[in-house]
């Protein structure tokens, strides 16, 4: 089976981030950047499968040039090969523009299935396997806490609020994951040693056959405008019990819709 | 000295596996004296167990300076953990590596460098540590089998459910100490119970008794009455993984009293704001550093194929007597908090004491560097 793993690098979410002031883009200096956490159980899921039937693993990122930390780590976890889609004038580019590019590169490789997390802890909007999908055509199976392969036949169970439905879908196809879906392995020094021999391919807009102005700040159907800060954490409101603590606790709980 | 990036991303790989596997249980397994078979398992999924052994054994084709990155990172946040590690490593499978045959190493490598199994290394008695020459324990030769008798005391990873060895030193002649495999389970070879230790208290320790204990004549490992030798030489190599966990320790104590100083408020301030607390810190920062050097040039040398054994000594007694130090100062930092077993500074202090002693007292570090200089 040949499998493409889409990986993000993404300011830790553990730190703090930031917007640049000049064009609201993530500042990418003032925050570690490490390999989005959901991406490392899309890499796992891949290699589980390909443990058990074979093929190869590309993992695939778009990203500027230091993306290719995010693409050593992901494949000192074990996949073959990845490829890099740098080129200065992604820079800007939104979730649509950012999947025309992914789909355009994901046709060079031709996958029987592509994997991703369910989202980015940047971005978070999720909506990228669905883009993807949309664009090649094939099926989009999303937020799935179990994979199973069957021959041709995809099976997801898809982790909802309420509990999980079940979806299948012939491949080609993509499937995004939750972290429930498996451990990933952390890397061993064997596995670490290899990435530094496994090939990476870098692809320009231009192998891609995609104009600079369809993507980018140029191309890109939103733009963040301004941002504020995330105001200060208020201090907790406390119950004091004359009695009506019970009743205070209920109404604090309907006014925040917990019940 | 830097480490290759290689290295690093080791470090960085077994940092956040100390953080996210074995940080949130480990006070649990500590408190409950148990052994955490499921952070063992994981490690050995990593590879961990395989680090220092080639490839053909199923290893990581790494070497000392990676096994000791690994132990420093796992004894930043626990060193029971790191102790098994080092302990299966070093003294339960390296022997095996070093002086077994080629039957000997297909047969019980594979299982102890995957983390599946574990070895002993039976060398202490009730009677005799430092003066590991006074071994009491004796091995017949009957025909073609090996007959055992004596005790070992303090044998680490000696009675776990996935133990499936210990290489036993005993006298084989006059003056003739060898090295004999006795597999777990052997009739006549009792594992006692685990002891009530001060510290390390998530790692498997016990008192072991051999009474009539047959083995094949084909278990001695290594050549016969070159025991002493061959288990000096381990034990030298030991001493730079352990100078690797005694600098995790010291480090620990770092990170946590750090943090701690930052938050902790009194009069008015962080405690990090009064100089008594932080020149203490510089300090402890400035032990683990020292220490760190000492031990990865140990390391260097020792995989540079050069004189180790006394650059090791040096490495071992500083790492294990600042790490004493550090546990000791940030514990006071923490206060009255820094004496309850749920901080992990508590738990640093008590496992601190017995890197002083285990693999070579400080006694004994201390007269192999002055022999060094033909003292």
């Amino acid at each position: 089976m040949n499998i493409v793993v889409l990986v993000k690098q993404v300011p830790d979410s553990g730190a703090e981030r930031e917007l640049r002031s000049d064009d609201q883009t993530i500042d990418r200096s003032s925050a570690n950047n490490v390999l989005n956490e959901m991406d490392e159980y899309a890499v796992e899921e891949a290699l589980k499968l390909q443990e058990a039937l074979g093929g190869e693993v590309t993992v695939l990122t778009m990203g500027p040039e230091q993306a290719g930390e995010a693409i050593r780590k992901a494949l000192q976890m074990g996949p073959d090969k990845a490829v890099h889609v740098l080129d200065g004038a992604l820079h800007g580019s939104c979730a649509v523009a950012t999947s025309k590019v992914l789909a355009a590169a994901l046709r060079t490789l031709n996958p029987d299935l592509v994997l991703a997390g369910a989202e980015s802890t940047d971005g978070r909007v999720q909506v990228m396997p669905h883009m993807i999908a949309e664009r090649l055509g094939i099926a989009a199976l999303t937020g799935a806490r179990k994979l199973t392969v069957d021959g041709g036949t995809l099976t997801v169970e898809r982790q909802t609020e309420e509990g999980y439905e079940v979806v299948t879908a012939a491949t080609p196809a993509i499937v995004s994951v939750w972290d429930t879906i498996n451990e990933p392995r952390y890397p061993s020094l064997k596995g670490i040693m290899a990435a530094k021999k496994k090939p990476v391919q870098t692809l320009s807009l231009a192998d891609l056959g995609i104009s600079p102005d369809e993507v980018g700040f140029a191309g890109s159907t939103s733009t963040v405008v301004e941002s504020t800060k995330r105001p200060p954490r208020q201090a907790g409101t406390k119950v004091t019990d004359s009695g009506d603590g019970g009743v205070q606790l209920v109404e604090f709980l309907a006014t925040e819709r917990f019940v | 000295m830097q480490l290759t990036e290689e290295l690093e991303a080791l470090r960085a790989s077994v940092r956040d596996f100390a953080r996210e596997v074995v940080a949130p249980v480990i006070a649990g397994h500590y408190e409950q004296h148990t052994f955490p078979y499921e952070i063992v398992r994981q490690m050995g999924k990593m590879g961990l167990f395989g680090l220092p052994f080639p490839e053909e054994y199923g290893g990581m084709g790494g070497d000392y300076l990676a096994l000791g990155v690994a132990l420093e990172e796992l004894a930043r946040v626990d060193s029971s953990v790191a102790i098994t590690l080092e302990a299966a490593v070093s003294l339960g499978a390296m022997p095996i590596y070093r002086y077994g045959t080629a039957e000997q190493k297909q047969r019980w490598l594979p299982a102890l460098v995957s983390g599946e199994a574990l070895a002993g290394f039976g060398l202490t008695e009730p009677g005799f540590g430092s003066d590991a020459g006074g071994t009491q324990t004796r091995a017949v030769l009957d025909g073609d089998e090996w007959v055992i008798n004596g005790s070992k005391a303090f044998i680490t990873n000696s009675g776990t459910d996935i133990t499936s060895l210990v290489t036993v030193t005993a006298l084989t002649g006059p003056d003739e100490i060898s090295a004999i495999v006795v597999p777990s389970g052997t009739p006549g070879f009792e594992v006692g119970p685990g002891y009530s230790k001060v510290g390390w208290c998530a790692s498997d320790t016990h008192p072991l008794h051999l009474d009539d204990v047959r083995v094949p004549a084909a278990n001695l490992l290594g050549q016969r009455g070159r025991g002493f030798a061959q288990f000096l030489h381990t034990l030298d190599e030991g001493r730079i993984a352990i100078a690797a966990l005694a600098t995790g320790l010291a480090q620990g104590c770092v990170d946590e009293s750090v943090a701690y100083a930052k938050e902790r408020r009194a009069f008015g301030r962080a405690i990090g704001d009064f100089q008594a607390i932080s020149f203490k810190l510089a300090d402890m920062r400035t032990r683990a550093h020292t220490a760190r050097l000492a031990w990865h040039d140990a390391a260097a040398r020792l995989v540079a194929g050069q004189d180790f054994k006394q650059y090791a000594a040096m490495a071992k007694l500083h790492a294990s007597e600042i790490a004493v130090t550090n546990a000791r100062e940030a514990t006071q930092i923490h206060g009255g908090y820094g004496f309850m077993n749920e901080y992990p500074v508590a738990r640093f202090w008590r496992d601190a004491k017995v890197l002083e002693i285990g693999e070579g007292t400080s006694e004994i570090q201390r007269m192999v560097i002055a022999r060094d200089m033909g003292l």
